[in-house]
């Protein structure tokens, strides 16, 4: 695999120090998101975790590389975008990391840098279901996975034929979404909460090397050990 | 005692789930609880989290929190995802003021606001922690005697945080269907996750979750598998034929929702509980104890 993230310890890329930065910003967002600092790398996450054995990075290789200044490889992954966030991590982590929460801040990360991923396909269907939310209010299911389809494997779309044959026997098909009467009132609410976070959007901190291991998590508030 | 809920559906449920749906209400009503549902509500958001910023998701989801404490009731979300969405919202705004004031200041465009005093509940919470099972056990008209339940709790309402239940080995069901006579089988895996949406992004992966959970049911002798989300649900159910395509046959079992069970052993009417939307025979077992006529 090639490390594209850290030219020399210490020293990193422009484009590792914007990732990192933000990356950071999400991870103020998660409650107790500075335990992260915490990682005894015991691997507790990778050996709960359902689907790591389909992974690339493991979730402890995650937190390792984030620490060893790799943003780069992880963005890359298929890790971030497999999770399926069943929360088994985050609760048997005995530093009490919120694995599952750092890696909903590590998709976010690369959907606003726009990273070339692995697995488009994950932020295709994220993309469509807010796109449905908005313009009905509410999830069509059958209008969600045709698009789905018709943009990645329109010839999978057959194969939905006897599925939708069987919801609508047992008259759980439903042909026309359900809009809700307050469709204007919930886009002027988005619209608004876009504004917000636009004006609370922090000014891109000028290039500096100052973030490698866990620099930029700011102060830890932990609690003081026995001996301290 | 009549307790009154502000019942939110979600979308699954209005229609591709309406077996939930229906046996939540009716299951509902026969002990005695009233659900009024939230007018006009919206999608919680589900995996919408990670497209879209911080305090849209959280106004969306808000929403429905907002007309429900005009209401002056707690919520009721039967489906995991948005039990999962509207706790994890109500937490965040409650533990992050400035948060709380944006939402705000956007619900107000939609003549809203929110003060943080819903509580978001699950039916089982609800049946088990508020209703309990010595209100329920005088209203068992079937018992479920010689049924093998492998009980499926699936992720998200035993986790992240610590809700109702224990995270690793949770037995409110367990107590429930006992309570019914029924007969519940080891099932190891009864917190382990199902794949969720990986069924439409990463379907090879999804089917081995699926295959898992319906082996480990089968080799414990399970007549049924009895579920708590619809999603798991639909996976489960929808995908157990390819799921045999894949891994060979031998691996089917019937699988209902715990409220339809749970209908069962009231004496509901199969038909009320949306027994009839199933697309997996039920089984002998179930078949004749939905129809056996009680006293």
């Amino acid at each position: 695999m090639a490390h594209t993230g850290m030219a020399l310890p210490g020293l990193m890329t422009r484009s590792e120090a914007e990732l990192r930065q933000s990356f950071l910003k999400q991870v103020e967002l998660i409650p107790a998101g500075e335990l992260i600092k915490r990682c005894i790398q015991c691997g507790t996450c990778t050996g709960s975790c359902p689907v790591s054995y389909a992974m690339d990075l493991s979730p402890r290789q995650l937190i390792a590389s984030f620490r060893a200044g790799d943003m780069e490889t992880i963005m890359r992954s298929r890790t971030i975008w497999i999770c399926a966030s069943c929360y088994a991590c985050t609760t048997r982590c005995p530093s009490g990391i919120k694995i599952t929460d750092i890696i909903y801040a590590l998709k976010r990360t690369a959907m606003e840098a726009d990273k070339k991923s692995i697995a488009p396909q994950v932020q295709l269907l994220a993309k469509l279901f807010v796109s449905n939310l908005m313009s009905y209010g509410r999830l069509h299911e059958g209008t969600l996975i045709r698009k789905y389809y018709m943009k990645t494997r329109i010839t999978k779309l057959f194969g939905f034929v006897p599925l939708a044959l069987k919801l609508y026997k047992t008259k759980r098909l439903a042909i026309f979404p359900t809009r809700i009467k307050a469709r204007d009132a919930l886009s002027r609410i988005i619209r608004k909460a876009q504004e917000i976070e636009l004006r609370a959007a922090p000014k891109p901190l000028p290039y500096s090397p100052e973030f490698v291991g866990y620099k930029g998590l700011g102060d830890m508030k932990l609690e003081s050990r026995k001996g301290e | 005692m009549t307790v009154r809920y502000a019942y939110y559906p979600g979308c699954s449920l209005e229609k591709t789930q309406r077996g939930y749906d229906e046996s939540v209400r009716e299951t509902f009503k026969a002990l005695g609880q009233e659900l009024i549902e939230i007018d006009d509500w919206n999608c919680c958001g589900a995996t919408v989290y990670m497209s879209v910023k911080e305090t849209v998701s959280l106004a969306v989801s808000a929403r429905n929190l907002a007309l429900a404490e005009k209401m002056g009731l707690d919520v009721l979300a039967p489906c995991s995802s948005c039990f999962t969405v509207l706790s994890k919202t109500n937490r965040i705004l409650n533990e992050i003021p400035d948060m709380k004031r944006d939402v705000n200041e956007a619900l107000t465009e939609g003549g809203l606001q929110y003060a943080g005093n819903t509580r978001v509940r699950h039916p089982l919470d609800v049946l088990m922690n508020d209703i309990g099972i010595e209100t329920i056990r005088p209203h068992i008209k079937r018992r479920l005697n010689g049924l093998k339940i492998a009980p499926y709790y699936g992720c998200q309402i035993v986790r992240p945080d610590k809700t109702f239940d224990d995270r690793e080995n949770p037995v409110l069901m367990d107590t429930l269907f006992r309570a019914c006579g029924g007969d519940i089988v080891y099932y190891p895996v009864k917190v382990r996750c199902c794949g969720g949406m990986l069924m439409t992004t990463f379907e090879e992966t999804a089917l081995k979750l699926n295959m898992e959970l319906l082996r480990s049911a089968r080799e414990n002798g399970a007549d049924v598998i009895v579920t708590t989300c619809p999603l798991c649900h639909f996976n489960l159910e929808a995908y157990q034929d390819r799921i045999q395509k894949v891994y060979g046959n031998g691996l089917a079992v019937p699988v209902i929702y715990f409220t339809q069970l749970l209908g069962i052993a009231l004496g509901l009417p199969s038909d009320s509980i949306g027994l009839d939307s199933a697309f997996l025979p039920l089984g002998e077992k179930i078949t004749s104890l939905a129809e056996a006529s009680y006293a």
